[in-house]
Parts: structure tokens; C-alpha cells; sequence
């Protein structure tokens, strides 16, 4: 889907701040734009701060200051049109966040919910057949086609996640956003699923932010690192240029 | 090795506990003077009780028919009382689950009301559904369905609140809407504590449903009443061995389903 092209940043941050409590400043003034069609690693070492940056562009989490803009909207306009520029946003989770008792193929179905109401996109067996083909599709492009019918509870971790990757595709995003994608799983699963998870958004032309503490995932799968830490940002550059060595001294 | 001193048997209780405890004794003392129990008592109630016994035995098979018949009716009444009291559960205990309901003040207003159906006794609803639509299994349904409303909308908002925050959290950030959110990852991740719930509650207006009839609600209370009143113990024997079979049928299908389901 054209992004518009006028658009130049997809999503475009300026001046945010989030503290918890008082004195616990998580970040600040961090401020970046990514531009359509990019992948992007947010990295830094735990408690940096990029899992709820990263919260904050769908506003899962309220900023305490600053600005963000997806597709040229204001996030923190107000509640009204938030479920609209929801909706164009996919999210990985770091622990899947699949419904375990209900088959693949519903929790694939789930992702069309960013898009109608209603119970037909509730459970695969209320569903349209237009929408199970679409989910079954979307299953299909994560590999997973033989355990649509198998609950998610049941599914190995890599599988889990590719079927949260499949309910992402579902939902036909401009934008996904992953939170740490693979440090749920082991590191070869970790491995097979960015692979896929980068190949498959490459295809798409989405735009992609991903949180990371692999660097190794980072340099290898995206365009553009963005280095967080102690709340500020350490370094912002083309992936080209860096070498993990050059990531390692950032966190000592 | 150091000398030990070993500690008392119990702690000295502080002059409060020592307070409470005695006058929780007095009031249990005065409990059984007030109701008048005495093992004196109870030992020259025994005859009247073995004479009462001795007359319900054999139990007469006469009415056998209208017996089981108006069992029937009373199952059916529990079964539509659980039903109807499971519909109207659901709503309420979306909107008495903090995390699910529109606002803190309908949370608060629909716990009350929820408590306030399970505090009232089934057989005070099913007095007052006969002042308002008369005698008969009406009146017993709609307080079956008041009581289990007071049960199951109270469990059933406990099973959702505790549900994995994790797929509700994937749905509201794709957009999803409150109801989608509800239908497609709280009640399926709460189904099966609610299932238990309902077969609880359907156990409990099975219980419930025999002594409606005792005050006109409908079902067999009202032949058990008929048959002590007209000193047919034998017939009343009948009666309580048909109610214990069905209140025992039914808990053990209840367990089986739930073992199945589980």
C-alpha cells in the first residue's frame, strides 16, 4: 500500500519524555523520524528504555512530553482517532500475546479486527470464507499451514511467534512494530524467526521498527540502528557503516 | 554452645485478643442458650423422631407418578431459572470487571446490585416474584434466575479479570473495538472457569428449586408441604427420597461434564 508520497517520515518523534513516578526518567528528548519502507533496530541494553518507546507509538503507553506522528497523524490528538491509526499499525510481541485456547487460524482471523467489527472477525468459525482464506494465506506465508486448526497454546515458541507474525500480515498495516521479536525463544528458533519476520516485511515494503539487544539481529537485518541508552540516544546511523565492534564499546 | 532460653508454649496474647476472645466465647455460649438446644432436649426428641420414622417407612409408592412428574417440573424450573440467570450474567459481569467496564462508578453500582441478589435468600425472591406474578414455577424461575445472577455474574467477572492481559494488549494496539476485544480473547481465555461456574450454579438452583414450592413458588416443596400437613409421612418419605436422588443425579452429572470439559 502507497504510504502517500508526499509523506516523508512514516512515523516521526520529536521531543518525547516518559519518566515513571517521580525521579524514574525512562528517556528523553528523544526525537528521530523513519522513513517509509525502512527497517529499523532499537537497540540498547535492558532497562534502556526501548520497549516503552516503542510502547508509545501505538500509544499502549501515555509519553509525558514530545510529539508522535504516524502517517502524518498526531497520536496524542485525543482517543477518537486513535483506533484509526491503530489499525495501520501492526505488533510483535515479544510473548506472542496469542488467545492459547483457540486455534491458529482465529488467532490469524483476530488480525482483521483492526479493520471491521464485529463478531465475524472473532473466531475462524463466525468468519466469512474470504476472511479464512485471507488468514489461511497469511498462515501460509509464515509456513504454518499445516497447524492452522492446532491451538495456540500447543504451538512450539517459534511457531507461536511466526502465527503472531501471521496476525500482523492479517491486519495489511503500513507499519509493524516487534518488540524484542526472538528473545522470547531459543537462539536458533530466535534466528529463523527474524529471518523470516525481515524477509517477509522486505517483501511487504513495510515499515519496521524492532527493538533488539542481539546486535548481531540488528546490523544483520536492518537498515538503520538507533542506539539507546542512560534515556538518550547514542547513535543513529545507516547500518552500513558500523560494526558490532563499534555497538559493543557503546555499552561497554 | 549458648544457653537457650525456651520460648513459651504460646505467645502472651495482648489485652485486646485477650478482650476479643472472651467475648467471642460469651456469645457462642449465649448462641446455644438462646436457641434453647440441650442434649436434654434432643434426648427426649429421639422417640418422637424414631415414631416419625417408623411412619415414614416403607415409603408409599402410591402417588408415585404425580410424584415424579412434579420432579420433572422442578428440575425444568432449575434448569430454566440457571439459563436465563447465565444470560443476563454475562452483561453484568463485563461491566462489573474494573478492567473491562466503561467507568469505576458502574463497576461499583453493578457489584452492588450483583451482592445484593446473592445476600437476599432465594426463598425471600421467590416470596416476592409470587406477590408480583403469582403462585406457580413463574414465580420459582425468576428467583432461580435472581440467585444465580447473585453466584454466577460475580465469578464470571473474577474469571475475566484474571485472564492474560497479553492478547488484550495485541488487540487494543491494532484497534480493535471493546466488544471485539471481550468475544475474542477475555471469554475464551475465561470459558472454562465460567463453565464450571455455570454447572455450580445449575447444582445450586437444583438445590434451591425443591423448597420453592414451600412457599408457592412452584415444583415438589409445595407436595412435601401437602403430604407433612395431611401427616402422609409415608408419602413425604417418597418425597425426600426423590429429591435426594435428583439433587444427587444431577451433582454427579455436573462432575462427570465438568471432568469431560476441564
Amino acid at each position: 500500500m502507497a504510504v502517500g508520497s508526499t509523506l516523508t517520515a512514516a512515523i516521526s518523534l520529536s521531543g518525547l519524555a516518559k519518566s515513571f513516578g517521580v525521579g524514574k526518567q525512562v528517556f528523553s528528548d528523544i526525537s528521530f523520524d523513519i522513513a517509509p519502507g525502512s527497517l529499523v533496530a532499537l537497540i540498547g541494553a535492558n532497562g534502556a528504555g526501548k520497549s516503552t518507546l516503542l510502547r508509545c507509538i501505538p500509544r499502549l503507553i501515555d509519553p509525558d512530553q514530545g510529539e508522535i506522528k504516524v502517517l502524518g497523524a498526531d497520536v496524542l490528538a485525543g482517543r477518537r482517532g486513535l483506533r484509526s491509526i491503530r489499525s495501520r499499525l501492526g505488533f510483535v510481541f515479544q510473548k506472542h500475546n496469542l488467545v492459547g485456547r483457540l486455534s491458529a487460524l482465529s488467532n490469524v482471523v483476530h488480525g482483521a479486527q483492526a479493520r471491521r467489527y464485529g463478531p465475524r472477525a472473532w473466531h475462524q468459525a463466525l468468519s466469512p470464507q474470504s476472511l479464512r482464506a485471507e488468514a489461511m494465506a497469511c498462515l501460509d506465508r509464515v509456513g504454518l499451514a499445516s497447524v492452522a486448526a492446532q491451538r495456540a497454546d500447543s504451538l512450539s515458541g517459534g511457531q507461536s511467534q511466526r502465527v503472531a507474525i501471521a496476525r500482523a500480515l492479517m491486519q495489511r498495516p503500513d507499519i509493524v512494530l516487534a518488540d524484542e521479536p526472538a528473545a522470547s525463544l531459543d537462539p536458533q528458533a530466535g534466528d529463523e524467526v527474524m529471518a523470516l519476520f525481515a524477509t517477509l516485511m522486505r517483501e511487504e515494503r513495510k515499515t519496521v521498527v524492532f527493538t533488539s539487544h542481539n546486535l548481531t539481529h540488528a546490523l544483520a537485518f536492518a537498515d538503520r540502528v538507533i542506539a539507546l541508552g542512560t534515556g538518550r540516544i547514542l547513535l543513529d546511523a545507516p547500518t552500513q557503516g558500523i560494526s558490532e565492534g563499534t555497538l559493543r564499546t557503546l555499552y561497554g | 554452645m549458648a544457653d537457650h532460653i525456651l520460648p513459651s508454649r504460646m505467645g502472651r496474647p495482648s489485652l485486646l485478643t485477650f478482650v476479643l476472645t472472651l467475648a467471642v466465647a460469651a456469645f457462642v455460649i449465649s448462641s446455644f442458650s438462646t436457641s434453647g438446644v440441650s442434649l436434654e432436649k434432643l434426648v427426649r426428641g429421639l422417640p418422637a423422631l424414631g415414631r416419625l420414622a417408623d411412619q415414614m417407612f416403607p415409603p408409599s409408592l402410591e402417588r408415585l407418578q404425580p410424584v415424579l412428574w412434579s420432579l420433572l417440573q422442578t428440575f425444568q424450573m432449575a434448569v430454566a431459572g440457571t439459563v436465563l440467570g447465565l444470560f443476563f450474567s454475562l452483561p453484568l459481569a463485563i461491566l462489573a470487571a474494573p478492567s473491562l467496564s466503561p467507568h469505576p462508578l458502574i463497576v461499583w453500582a453493578v457489584r452492588g446490585l450483583v451482592a445484593f441478589f446473592r445476600t437476599v435468600p432465594d426463598l425471600v425472591w421467590a416470596i416476592v416474584f409470587v406477590i408480583a406474578v403469582g403462585l406457580g414455577p413463574a414465580a420459582g424461575v425468576l428467583a432461580l434466575m435472581v440467585d444465580t445472577i447473585g453466584f454466577a455474574a460475580r465469578f464470571f467477572a473474577e474469571a475475566m479479570e484474571e485472564t492474560d492481559k497479553g492478547p488484550r494488549e495485541a488487540l487494543t494496539a491494532m484497534g480493535a473495538s471493546r466488544s471485539g476485544i471481550i468475544f475474542s480473547s477475555v471469554i475464551p481465555q475465561a470459558l472454562p472457569s465460567m463453565i464450571n461456574t455455570s454447572l455450580f450454579s445449575l447444582e445450586k438452583a437444583t438445590r434451591g428449586s425443591v423448597v420453592l414450592g414451600l412457599v408457592g413458588a412452584g415444583g415438589i416443596g409445595i407436595e412435601l408441604k401437602v403430604s407433612l400437613e395431611l401427616f402422609d409421612y409415608d408419602q413425604a418419605a417418597t418425597i425426600i427420597i426423590a429429591i435426594f436422588l435428583l439433587v444427587l443425579v444431577v451433582e454427579r452429572a455436573s462432575t462427570w461434564v465438568r471432568g469431560r470439559i476441564l
